[in-house]
């Protein structure tokens, strides 16, 4: 592809759903749109999973669910493909690239090589985009990377074929075709997506889900000193910081991010009741931030007391209190 | 977070890439910045290694002790998982559960083992001496 255009996101799956979005006319996609409309923000501590022992948590919306949500409601046609077969998976590729179309792949990273080895574990949801072949290689652009990268043919076959939770099964998936975007459609994709956000965060009838998780999580937090000594959850806490903080979040466990997509929300809607509410997300992230920074503390072992761990459990009952609020004031504007 | 205050830290994504993060500017409206990492997480991966190590040596030892085969060790190097050790070999959560044990291990076929070298990337020799 000679004008293929390379966008480093904050987050991978918001990068591909951008650029492959932008590729079908839609110059005026960006991150935050992306995220919104797919109704990415979420909190969930997963029942019954543990990864190293301690929690599974996540800050966003199931894997593929923005490029799937965000297409839905702008109408656009998907073709995604799963294979058991690596020779079709990169025949199907080939075709593909050869077409001039790129692709999104889902790749795990663990054998990603032009990742830091340090961030190289068994995980098998990260997207990229294939916008070409080159002299034996494949082009890849991957959204959280600051430029363009290669892959040859073994490495790539590798990461669509990694196994283990989430296996991608050379997973592909594009922007097949999308109609003409009025600005009403927009509107109605970014309403469709706030509204579909409240009910994720507000009505899922489970206690470890949506805001009432964050309270579950933090009534854990209190126990965790007793229950596995100082060492132990100060390793569990961590996990929370990585899953909060880590490369893909933009900041705050994508609170910030959400922030930024209700500003353009207010914009686009010409409600500048969004913009107050957007603040009550930048405030959420912020106190995630704080909760990171306490959290740190402990497992730096710079305070390891109850009360510390105590401190940190009730931020994140404040926070879990804010978003409520602040979803609650987003349902209450009957946006339709 | 405002963007003067995006952190600017050493972490290990140092030559490979920044990432983006959504901050506010002067005026108060958001945009992305680029930051080389924040101290706070950097701490908790670098706990999370040293967990690994810990780990990794515990089942060293195990080995060397004769309480474990040398699939237990590699399995802790290679940072997998039941699910992620099953997919790659195609063999059962129970099969694996078993090679881990010393005595089982010296009876499998080198078909099977090799399977285990190809997964950890290790050579057969290598697995079989526990050569670490």
């Amino acid at each position: 592809m000679e004008n293929f255009k390379h966008i480093q996101t904050a987050h991978c799956e918001n990068g591909v759903t951008v650029n492959l979005l932008q590729q079908q006319g839609m110059d005026w996609m960006n991150e935050p749109l992306a995220f919104g409309m797919g109704s990415g923000l979420f909190y969930i501590h997963i029942p019954f999973l543990k990864v190293n022992g301690g929690p599974a948590i996540s800050f966003r919306s199931m894997p593929g669910a923005i490029f799937k949500r965000t297409c839905k409601v702008l109408d656009v046609k998907v073709n995604r493909k799963k294979f058991s077969s690596r020779d079709e998976a990169q025949r199907y590729l080939d075709q593909k690239v050869d077409e001039g179309i790129s692709v999104g792949c889902q790749v795990g990273v663990f054998h990603l090589m032009y990742f830091p080895k340090e961030y190289r574990f068994h995980f098998n949801a990260h997207n990229l985009i294939v916008y070409g072949r080159e002299d034996g290689k494949y082009l890849i652009s991957d959204p959280v990377m600051e430029g363009t990268t290669t892959l040859t043919a073994a490495e790539l076959e590798k990461v669509r074929f990694a196994k283990g939770a989430l296996a991608p099964k050379g997973h592909i998936y594009y922007a097949e075709k999308a109609g003409i975007i009025t600005e009403e459609m927009i509107r109605k994709g970014i309403v469709k997506g706030i509204n579909h956000n409240v009910r994720d965060m507000l009505h899922i009838p489970a206690r470890a889900a949506g805001v009432r998780g964050i309270n579950h999580t933090a009534s854990k937090v209190r126990k965790w000193r007793d229950q596995v000594g100082e060492r132990q959850a100060g390793l569990y806490l961590g996990q929370i910081v990585r899953m909060q903080e880590e490369i893909g979040t933009g900041g705050g466990g994508f609170r910030f991010l959400y922030a930024a997509f209700l500003e353009q929300a207010a914009e686009r809607l010409g409600n500048d009741k969004l913009i107050r509410i957007s603040e009550e997300f930048t405030k959420s992230g912020d106190l995630w931030r704080d909760s990171a920074l306490q959290m740190a503390g402990i497992y730096k072992g710079r305070i390891t007391a109850q009360k510390d761990f105590d401190h940190a459990a009730d931020i994140m009952n404040e926070i879990a209190a804010l978003e409520k609020k602040a979803f609650q004031d987003l349902s209450k504007l009957k946006l339709r | 977070m405002k963007k003067e205050e995006l952190p600017q830290d050493k972490s290990a994504l140092e030559s490979f890439t920044r990432e983006v993060c959504y901050v506010k500017d002067k005026d108060g409206k958001y945009v992305t910045g680029l930051s080389t990492g924040w101290e706070a997480k950097s701490a908790a991966l670098d706990n999370q290694w040293n967990e690994i190590e810990r780990r990794v040596e515990e089942a060293k030892q195990k080995v060397l002790n004769g309480e474990a085969s040398p699939i237990l060790y590699f399995f802790e190097l290679k940072l997998m998982d039941l699910p992620v050790l099953t997919g790659y070999t195609g063999f059962s959560k129970w099969s694996v559960k078993r090679h881990m044990k010393p005595n089982v291990f010296k009876k499998l076929s080198d078909k099977k083992l090799q399977v285990y070298a190809d997964t950890f990337e290790v050579s057969l020799e290598d697995l079989k001496n526990f050569n670490v």
